[in-house]
């Protein structure tokens, strides 16, 4: 029987600690609301998710009641639209009309954020694929709840250069259409190196095409939790760390295992995957910096950071495997500057540099996350950042992701707010000499050596 | 059986254990194992208790003994056990 120890053990976790379960994520598959008539496709996907995905919110605010832990959001991913609404769409205006769609169904069924504003363009751009990426700025501007993810490399396929010159002008697109609101648009707007099918986070969420009919995916974090685990190891050896580490990743995924086969079996919708990964929040006591901090750093970026980081990354992986029967996503620690205090802290400090941050991205589970940046700075020089981070993922055989906020009308030294759990972000610094000439290049680069495994 | 378990924390007070016994037991809800200790005037309490008969729903016990809580100054709250197993048993 549980003994009191234990009770007391899990409350301080989510009561003190800042234990929750990030989102429970209904992926929905689109497929079958295909068709060459652009509002029959609208109609078709309104009713399918507005009928799906009717009771999450409810189902997910029951969950959170019988186990007593917070479920801080409920969201929906969807099969990349681009595949979806291709037969449709002859011009971005038409693909803008989804995403309206899309953003009422969110708003219908009361989810946070609705993601799959996509396309998976690896190798190459098909028209639709095109339109979609096009599109992305006024779809973004005019929407609200809708999150966009574009895939343009692969350890398979290699990295799409048209379609990394094409984002970069997409970013400062959107950036522009919503500078009113710092540039908040390229927050929900991520760019990708081997996506992973089923990431039930945001902005990157998408609901792949291997995936089923309807599936649930869950999201549990507790950078406070393994924090807090960490202060009782202090002046211990690496082995003793990374067991404290890897037991807390254990017990936080155990939780997720048990809401995620909860809610299924409440939304008669399979389980798919748990994915544990430490998300922090600018709450203080949820930061992936002070478990770093707690490692033994002064702050992040300080020499040792990327082995302090690759150690936590891994431990948590190793804890998070055994938890769950289906262990998927991301699964790691996530390092986004802005929703995180210890990381802007870092960063105010002159301790924190891009280019620091980019090394960090080879042993995280994601990438360069809701970096703030000069409005002013060059299309081909978000480009040229973000094919720097695709071939760390190509090469490395990891997931590696992007998501730049080139703040229109701001500039080094100034803030960036974006608000609630996106937080507020000081802006870095970025290295200006061109890349022009490089970006401009057509075609890809090809897959690596290691790719070759048949 | 479906068990819970029930955690009350809070500046210690007569009657404590009396006034959400006797809730429970008013609406079927069985007590199946009591703990309870005073840390420096703080009362802890956690009980096990059994839920298969109860005469309310889960969301009813939820806001009732909140509720309850409320009227003595203490914090009550209800969580399923299946929480507690999965995190502290392989």
């Amino acid at each position: 029987m549980i003994n009191r120890s234990e009770i007391m053990e899990t409350n301080q976790m989510i009561e003190k600690e800042n234990l929750d379960v990030r989102t429970i994520t209904l992926g929905i598959s689109l497929m079958d609301c295909i068709s060459t008539d652009l509002n029959e496709v609208c109609d078709k996907i309104y009713t399918k998710i507005t009928t799906l995905a009717k009771d999450l919110v409810a189902t997910g605010e029951e969950i959170s009641k019988e186990y007593g832990i917070p479920i801080v959001n409920k969201r929906i991913s969807l099969t990349p639209i681009a595949l979806v609404g291709g037969a449709a769409c002859k011009t971005p205006e038409d693909f803008v009309q989804i995403a309206k769609t899309l953003d009422k169904a969110a708003h219908a069924v009361g989810v946070n954020f609705i993601g799959g504003y996509s396309a998976l363009v690896s190798k190459g751009m098909t028209t639709a694929d095109r339109l979609l990426m096009e599109s992305i700025p006024q779809a973004l501007k005019e929407t609200e709840l809708i999150c966009s993810s574009i895939n343009v490399g692969s350890t398979r396929c290699g990295i799409n250069m048209d379609a990394v010159r094409l984002m970069g002008d997409v970013v400062k697109q959107t950036a522009e259409l919503t500078k009113e609101k710092d540039s908040f648009g390229c927050a929900k707007l991520v760019i990708f190196c081997n996506a992973p099918d089923d990431n039930p986070f945001m902005a990157g969420a998408f609901h792949g095409v291997t995936e089923a009919d309807a599936i649930i995916n869950v999201g549990v974090s507790g950078p406070g939790v393994v924090k807090k685990a960490l202060e009782k190891a202090r002046g211990q050896n690496f082995e003793v760390l990374c067991e404290t580490i890897k037991k807390t990743a254990f017990k936080i995924t155990r939780v997720g295992q048990l809401v995620a086969k909860r809610a299924s079996e409440m939304l008669n919708v399979p389980f798919g995957i748990v994915d544990l990964s430490l998300a922090p929040t600018p709450a203080v006591g949820d930061s992936v910096a002070e478990i770093l901090q707690e490692i033994g750093l002064e702050y992040p970026g300080a020499p040792g950071t990327t082995a302090a980081l690759a150690l936590l990354n891994d431990q948590v992986k190793k804890g998070g495997v055994m938890a769950s029967s289906y262990v998927g996503g991301l699964s790691g620690a996530f390092i986004p500057v802005s929703e995180d205090q210890g990381m802007i802290d870092a960063v105010n400090a002159g301790c924190l540099t891009l280019e620091k941050l980019e090394a960090m991205t080879c042993v995280c589970s994601v990438g360069l996350d809701m970096i703030a940046i000069p409005g002013d700075t060059k299309a081909t020089t978000i480009s040229g950042i973000i094919a720097d981070e695709m071939a760390i993922g190509m090469i490395n055989q990891k997931t590696t992701a992007c998501r730049l906020i080139p703040v229109i009308g701001k500039g080094v030294g100034e803030v960036a707010e974006f608000g609630g759990l996106l937080g507020y972000a000081p802006i870095m610094p970025v290295n200006n000499f061109g890349c022009d000439v490089f970006v401009n290049r057509t075609g890809r680069i090809p897959a690596p050596i290691h790719s070759f495994k048949n | 059986m479906k068990k819970a378990i029930i955690t009350v924390v809070g500046k210690d007070t007569v009657g404590i254990i009396a006034k959400v016994c006797t809730y429970l037991s008013e609406n079927k809800v069985n007590v199946l194992d009591i703990s309870q200790t005073i840390v420096s005037g703080y009362f802890n309490m956690m009980m096990i208790v059994d839920l298969e008969n109860s005469a309310v729903s889960y969301d009813t016990l939820v806001k009732e003994l909140e509720t309850v809580g409320e009227e003595i100054g203490v914090i009550i709250k209800i969580q399923l056990e299946d929480i507690f197993d999965m995190m502290h048993r392989i």
